[in-house]
Order: structure tokens, then sequence, then C-alpha cells
């Protein structure tokens, strides 16, 4: 319990200066800068409570507008998908192989991961981007940011995951 | 009651969740109005002070780029003071009267330790704060051209609104004639601005240099921005006029922050103008 508490407070804070100091200046092929750190959002255990897990998230995308002088364009993205992540592993999951307790993203198939990582990115773009540019006559660029920025993402944060997450 | 308190329990996580996002909400719509951002940024003592801590490791491996742009400026300024003698050697004394200078503008420096040009809206943060005098509405400048206006202001750092913003507005002029524009920049690429609000009787052609106008009381009169990269000329106006930048928006390392000596006795002057 306290170590599970532990480690997600260390990927909160390793992930923001993550973010803050290597992956906003990547800048590949001129502009696409991923999200990485909605990584910590797909590994929170479920079974912790959700009030926490809201809030926790709150914070998470605000201390990466501090860093990034975005408003609270990154808070509301990923509050969002904090709020609807219970759902879409629900419906992705089907109620066989869920399990509340032991809730370990590595256990999973391979496609089921990338199916919940992916609805997750592109929505959490789709609302970065959206309030970023903030208009609809910019509803094109909107859509091609999110598109290739959720590759970006999603690339780093699978590679990342297979990486550094232990298959217990 | 029971039911008010069945219908709190029962919704309680989405309730939770509307409250944060309204916050959320009410931080982005002030990001996006160009005075009231005060609470989310960068000018603050944890990240100023991680921005500085990296900076002071990048800045390495600047310093030929640097260097470079110094000695071009110094052989800038060496060019003008020379040209200056030639005017003084007639005289055989000089009688220097106080009464006949007068200092408009001041300048200082400033290190950039966090500098963005990705995004829709871009801003800069510079390791200088109310500590050493700074306060918003102060120009940005470098040896090179316009960065931006000083936004947001702590005791050690401050925020820079970047020309490559959706409220950035400069006044601007052509060098060779005096037609008044407005520097915009519509989110495309980091090396273009665009220039709007010429008058059609205006002539411009491919390659004019923009510079900026003597009429906001931010910058000084004269200070390189760009040059006209190409231009749509239909219905007898200027549809779209891309001005290239001379600077290079994602390299910038010391810039030079002006403050207008005058400018409260302008604005004072302008407002009594208009009051009457």
């Amino acid at each position: 319990m306290n170590n599970l508490t532990l480690s997600n407070s260390i990927r909160f804070i390793g992930l923001v200066l993550l973010q803050a100091l290597v992956l906003n200046h990547i800048n590949l092929f001129g502009y696409l800068n991923p999200f990485a750190y909605i990584i910590w959002i797909f590994l929170f255990p479920i079974r912790k409570s959700q009030s926490l897990f809201l809030i926790a998230s709150f914070l998470l995308g605000l201390s990466v507008d501090f860093f990034s002088d975005s408003g609270g364009v990154n808070a509301a993205a990923t509050l969002f998908i904090a709020f609807i992540r219970l759902p879409i592993l629900k419906a992705i999951l089907k109620k066989s192989d869920f399990d509340y307790l032991l809730f370990n993203l590595r256990a999973l198939s391979i496609d089921k991961i990338f199916l919940y990582i992916t609805t997750l990115t592109i929505i959490h773009h789709f609302i970065v981007f959206s309030l970023e540019y903030f208009s609809f006559s910019d509803f094109t660029t909107i859509i091609s940011n999110t598109f290739f920025t959720s590759i970006f993402t999603i690339l780093v944060s699978i590679l990342g995951i297979l990486l550094f997450v232990k298959k217990k | 009651m029971q039911q008010i308190i069945y219908f709190l329990t029962k919704f309680r996580y989405f309730l939770l969740f509307l409250v944060l996002e309204i916050i959320a909400l009410a931080f982005t719509i002030q990001y996006h109005s160009y005075h009231t951002s005060k609470f989310v940024n960068s000018a603050n003592f944890i990240t100023g002070g991680f921005y500085n801590k990296i900076n002071s490791i990048n800045e390495f491996f600047l310093l030929k780029t640097e260097n470079k742009l110094l000695v071009e400026e110094n052989v800038h300024l060496k060019n003008l003071l020379d040209k200056k003698e030639i005017n003084y050697s007639y005289d055989s004394y000089k009688i220097i009267d106080s009464s006949k200078y007068f200092q408009k503008y001041e300048y200082s420096v400033a290190k950039v330790i966090n500098n963005n040009f990705t995004k829709r809206n871009n801003t800069l943060t510079i390791n200088k704060g109310a500590n050493t005098g700074l306060t918003s509405d102060l120009g940005v400048i470098n040896s090179t051209g316009v960065i931006g206006v000083i936004k947001s202001i702590s005791s050690n750092f401050s925020t820079v609104l970047s020309i490559l913003n959706d409220n950035s507005r400069i006044n601007v002029r052509l060098k060779n004639r005096n037609h008044f524009g407005t520097l915009i920049w519509n989110g495309k690429t980091h090396t273009t601005t665009q220039l709007i609000d010429i008058p059609r009787q205006a002539v411009i052609k491919i390659g004019d240099t923009v510079i900026t106008g003597g009429k906001s009381a931010i910058f000084p009169e004269g200070v390189n921005i760009g040059v006209i990269k190409d231009f749509r000329f239909e219905n007898n106006q200027y549809q779209q006029i891309n001005v290239l930048l001379f600077n290079d928006m994602s390299a910038i390392g010391y810039v030079q922050i002006v403050r207008n000596l005058q400018k409260s006795e302008q604005k004072k002057l302008e407002q009594n103008t208009a009051n009457e």
C-alpha cells in the first residue's frame, strides 16, 4: 500500500519533469512534442479512491501547465481522461478478464493495451489542441495536430511502458 | 433533504470532476485574454528555478552562436560610430551641453531560460524579474530583431509574450516608406509572421524591410523585424503579407529589455486628449 503511494508519487514528479524539461523541447519535424506525462493516468491503480485520482490528475495537468505557460489546457484534458478511464477500460476488457484488485497493465494482451492507450491519448490531445487554438476556423489544424502528436505520444508511451514497467 | 444527500453521494465523483473541470476551463479562458493570466505561468519560484538550472547547462553549447551574434552587433555599432566621427572631425572643439542630451530608452540585459515556438500561443521565460526593476509591458528585443513584450512578473523571473502569439499586436512600418501596419501571427510556422492594416495606397515589394513603428510606447522606432516574403493583392486590398523574420525564434539566448522612460508622460497626454 505504502509502496504503491510512493511509486506513484515518484512517477508523478518524474513524468512532470520529463515532460517539462525534455519532451516539450523535442520538436520532431519542427513542431511535434509528445505529451507522454499521461502515462501516469494509464498506470494508476484502479482500486485506489476515485476522488484522490481525479484531484491528482488535475494537479498533474496543472503542473505541466505551469511549466509550459498554457493556462488550464492540460489540466482540463488530463482531468477528463481520468474521469472517463474506468468506463473505457470496462468497455475494452469486458466483464470476464477485468480484475479490480490486481489491475496491472502489463498483464493484459498487447492489442488491448494499444486500444486503451490510443483511445485515451486521442481524446486528451483533441481537448488540448481545441482549447489551445480556441477557434473553429483552425479546425483542420487542430485535427492534424491531434493526429500526428497522438502517433508520437502513443509510440513513446507504449515503448516507455514496455521498457520500464515490470511484468509481474 | 435525504434525497439531496443521496444525490450528492451517488454523483460525488461526477460533481468533483465538474468542479475541477470548471476551474481548469476558467484558467484556460483567462489564458486566452491578454491582461488577466496572472496565476498559471512559468514566472514562479519552482518552474523558474528548474528552467534556470537546465539553461545553465544548455547555455554552454550555444556559446559559439552567441559569440557570433555579439561580434556581428559590435561590427554594426562600430560602423555607426565611424559614421558619426566624420561629422565631428570638422570641429576643432566640442561643447558638451547636457541640456542637449536626453535619454528616452533604457536597455538592460536578460537571459532566456525557456522558449517555446511550436504552439499556437508561445511565451518565453527570462531570468530577471521585479527585483531588478522590471514591470509588465516592457519591450524585449535582441540584436537581430523584436522578440516580444513582458507579460507576467515574479520577483526573479518574467514571462514574455512572444511575437509568435495570438495576442501579439506590434505596430510596425516599412523602412523605406512611412506606412504603418500591425504585425500578427497566424500560427503556421515560426519563421514567418503576417502584416495587416497596411493601407492599399502603400506600394510594397518582396524584400522590403519591416521595422517597428514609433507609434507604440513600448518599442523604439526602427528595430528590425524582417523582410516581406510574399503577398497577395486582391480587390484593391493587400490580403496576406508574409514577413520573414530576421530572428530565428527557435534559438534565442540573451535579450535586451527596453524601458521607455517617457512612457507615462506619453500615455497621460494621450489619455487627457482622449477625455477632452
